[in-house]
């Protein structure tokens, strides 16, 4: 199963295979977070703000004793902010946890590669930026969310 | 063996942890299993999750009245309590661990040095957190060094004082409070307090006169200043002017303190304290904007209330808020401006109720201001994010007992970041190599005239401070006079705002000059300060010079040339026409000074002595008029100047035929015995402290009149 994600990431699909992810819907559009690097799926939180902090972070959260970085994923997407009470996505990013903020979340998939494509060199930008790819679903698309690549914004993580 | 520390001596004390390294370390070993720290952190981690969930449960029990889970639950509360107790004390290590291979490099270091030292170890079982010990072990072992190389004497030195032939080194460690005490003792020769005295001039640290009113305590401290050994020698083991001073800042980084005692010829002790850990620190929580932070107690020095109807209240210069605390101007920085919680604003809210916490940063005090204080906590500091970590106002985060995530602000980023002046005065603090070179530092008096805003001016100038009965000032033709000394003093205002008090007693600054006198008069005599003198802005203001920050303000420097022509109008033009008839006949002299105030301030004062000025900014301009064919009677000459500095510019005056000839007069603010053997080799006629105004006119006067005569 692994190696199917690892597969996924890369983009090559050289063999048939399928990758689970943990569907997210983010201002209507359905994404998709790797299962594998999904720790917990979190209800509306306290959040602390962090001032002087990147917009893109939302502040800090205490999960179970380990102060998670909150990430707003709409910000970083260039979308309006949500209305109150979303729902968070912890994952581990460099061994550090963040809760990536996101409007709901619905089933676990099993995608067969053969669904998978690039993202088409007209998507916005920003949104190339973080995704690796889209599947092709029956309801509609799914928007690979990459976590490495949503979180190595700007320089700050650069080094 | 025999000729340093010596083993068998060691096992005769009646002190038994003196031994570390041997025996006993290895019953304990047989006792104890290895844990990963990743283990121990991890259990360290659950415990605190563990503690917090029981607050939750006791909270709500609270609620309830006579719940059965009273009693279980005080039960669970005990027992995590003492869990955590446990697992602190899991990450405490033995100091002896540190201290482990000191009598190895003792016993070396005595053969190397030829020797006799006797290292004797107290309390080497006295526990501290592992992160702590790692942090301290350099250090000791360089102080241990140190003592060894520069404490204690050689063995024939040391019969010839009475002492025994093996010196003494002790360390001892203890616990005192929450903090862990070191003590680092020798009986050796103690601190050469006249070779520090000797190397704080040369280095620039301090004047003469400021050495001379210090207790020998702080005069000892200064052997922690970066680029201060006072070792004659250069060794392979110390005296290489690095080391004290880094042992100072590692200490000073974990929140420990170094404190230092000596009695020249009796030896010396260092005396360490270290907080137990850093993993658990106090903190303060405060309130800003609604969020709420927490600040390392360590870095606290008072809180103060302020609110606009109370004694204590915000005040402001400008646009810059300041508090008065007890005589002083404490530079004041808003909390939720400087996180940008609110918009920056130039309009300050005094009126309402503010806290302000006042903080050190290393001998930079300020104000932190913020709505609300609550308790301190007891906190866990963990690192934050390392998305967040280019952040320098934080030194971290923090979860509080009622589950919420908290920020811990760091005051020394607070302090850099609050704003350029703070900056400015913290390097001028701390970085004294700086401040040798480029920082002459004028003791400045600073009043209040006409106006709320500060003004002031070199205390060299003013002769006395005075203050006369209102009713003794008499009005003539619209001038103030008052009979002062049996001779009339002519009394001027800075300002046509000014408002004299019309009973009671009027404060004066006293100028004098020769033997006329001159006052002025002000509101309130405010401070005595020490600054760098950076005259900033220029004033098209006469009687103002311009401004320069003293003190983190904006403060006016007043132009007393201005005030004593102005006052002596008649009598300088009558005193410049007599004597000398054509102007052509007047002595001309060159000034070379690279700061304009002092120059401003020295050309009304030659003037009026009869002096034609003429005034170069550097020693290169200086050197320009010589190649122009000009020539002086006298030359006044700064030291300190960028470019070319008075000592080179004497000897090229001297080496070449053109200005040969002509007096030189060096005018520097260091004016050592030392400052005056360098001026003469380089040439100089004469070396005069710009303190000592009336010198400089007397020695001028004596070298013209002389070279008159030959």
């Amino acid at each position: 199963m692994a190696n199917a994600i690892v597969v996924a990431k890369s983009g090559a699909l050289a063999g048939t295979g399928s990758a689970d992810y943990l569907t997210v819907t983010i201002g209507g559009q359905r994404f998709g977070i790797p299962v594998a690097s999904v720790q917990d799926v979190l209800g509306p939180q306290k959040i602390t703000r962090v001032p002087l902090a990147p917009p893109e972070i939302a502040g800090a959260l205490n999960l179970r004793g380990r102060i998670v970085t909150a990430f707003d994923v709409r910000r970083r997407l260039g979308l309006p902010p949500a209305a109150a009470g979303g729902m968070s996505v912890v994952v581990e990013y460099r061994g550090e946890p963040y809760s990536l903020m996101i409007d709901s979340v619905s089933e676990v998939l099993s995608l067969p590669d053969s669904a998978y494509e690039a993202s088409p060199p007209t998507l916005n930008p920003r949104w190339r930026e973080i995704s690796g790819g889209i599947y092709r679903l029956e309801g509609g698309l799914l928007v690979v969310l990459e976590i490495d690549r949503l979180l190595s914004f700007g320089t700050a993580l650069a080094a | 063996m025999a000729t340093s520390m010596n083993m068998a001596e060691a096992a005769h004390n009646p002190h038994p942890p003196a031994e570390v390294a041997d025996a006993p370390v290895s019953a304990v070993a047989n006792q104890s299993i290895r844990v990963s720290v990743d283990l121990l952190e991890n259990l360290m981690t659950m415990v605190s999750e563990l503690v917090l969930t029981r607050n939750q449960l006791l909270q709500m029990v609270r609620s309830l009245d006579n719940s059965e889970f009273t009693v279980p639950l005080q039960r669970l509360s005990h027992v995590t309590t003492e869990l955590q107790e446990g697992v602190m004390k899991t990450r405490m290590q033995p100091i002896g661990n540190a201290w482990a291979k000191l009598p190895r490099i003792v016993r070396d270091l005595s053969v190397e040095l030829g020797k006799k030292i006797d290292l004797q170890m107290h309390g080497a079982e006295t526990e501290l957190d592992r992160q702590v010990l790692e942090l301290i072990k350099d250090p000791l072992t360089h102080m241990v060094r140190n003592s060894a190389d520069h404490g204690i004497e050689l063995p024939a030195d040391r019969l010839q004082a009475g002492k025994p032939e093996a010196g003494r080194l002790v360390l001892n460690a203890f616990h005192e409070g929450g903090h862990i005490v070191i003590e680092i003792r020798d009986d050796g020769r103690g601190l050469n307090t006249r070779r520090i005295r000797q190397k704080a001039i040369e280095n620039g640290l301090a004047t003469e006169a400021e050495l001379d009113s210090m207790p020998i305590q702080q005069l000892h401290m200064f052997v922690f200043k970066p680029g201060f050994s006072t070792a004659a020698a250069v060794t392979s083991v110390s005296g290489r002017g690095v080391g004290m001073d880094v042992v100072k800042t590692n200490i000073e980084k974990i929140g420990g303190t170094v404190e230092l005692k000596s009695e020249e010829g009796k030896g010396a002790t260092f005396t360490i304290k270290i907080p137990l850990t850093l993993a658990i620190v106090s903190a303060l929580i405060v309130e800003s904007a609604t969020e709420r932070y927490a600040i390392p107690q360590t870095s606290v020095v008072e809180l103060v209330r302020v609110s606009g109807d109370s004694e204590m209240k915000i005040e402001r210069i400008n646009d810059t808020a300041v508090l008065r605390l007890r005589n002083r101007l404490l530079p004041l920085v808003f909390l939720d401006q400087t996180l940008r919680l609110v918009p920056a604003t130039d309009e300050i809210d005094t009126q309402s109720e503010k806290f302000i916490v006042v903080s050190l940063v290393g001998s930079y005090q300020f104000g932190i201001v913020v709505d609300r204080v609550f308790d301190t906590e007891e906190i866990v500091v963990k690192p934050v994010a390392p998305i967040l970590r280019d952040i320098p106002m934080f030194s971290g985060n923090t979860i509080l007992g009622d589950g919420s995530v908290i920020m811990i602000l760091d005051p020394n980023g607070i302090a850099s970041a609050s704003s350029a002046a703070a900056v400015a005065e913290t390097t001028a603090v701390t970085d004294d190599v700086h401040h040798a070179r480029s920082g002459e530092r004028t003791a400045l008096l600073l009043f209040t005239a006409g106006g709320p805003e500060p003004r002031a001016v070199p205390l060299s100038l003013v002769a006395r401070l005075e203050e006369v009965d209102v009713g003794q000032i008499e009005s003539a033709d619209g001038r103030h006079v008052v009979q002062y000394r049996g001779k009339l003093m002519p009394l001027v205002v800075m300002r046509d705002s000014f408002r004299m008090r019309t009973e009671g007693r009027q404060p004066i600054l006293v100028f004098s000059d020769q033997d006329s006198t001159l006052g002025l008069m002000v509101d309130e005599i405010v401070d005595i300060v020490e600054s760098e003198l950076n005259i900033e802005l220029r004033s098209t203001d006469q009687g103002i010079l311009g401004s320069a920050v003293i003190a983190g303000q904006a403060t006016e420097i007043i132009d007393v040339g201005f005030y004593l022509t102005r006052a002596f109008g008649d009598w300088f033009r009558s005193r410049t026409d007599v004597p000398f008839g054509q102007a052509d006949d007047r002595h001309r002299v060159l000034l070379v000074d690279d700061s304009p105030f002092f120059r401003n301030l020295m050309v009304p004062l030659l003037s009026v002595e009869g002096y034609a000025v003429e005034t170069a900014e550097t020693a290169e301009g200086a050197l320009k008029r010589r190649d122009d064919g000009e020539h002086f009677s006298a030359i006044i000459s700064d030291i300190e100047m960028p470019g070319m500095n008075g000592f080179d510019f004497a000897q090229q005056v001297r080496h070449d035929a053109r200005w040969a000839g002509t007096p030189i007069i060096a005018h520097s603010s260091h004016a050592s015995a030392a400052d005056f053997a360098r001026g003469h080799a380089a040439g100089f006629t004469d070396y005069i402290s710009k303190a000592d105004r009336g010198a400089l006119l007397t020695s001028l006067a004596q070298i013209l009149s002389g070279g008159g005569n030959a």
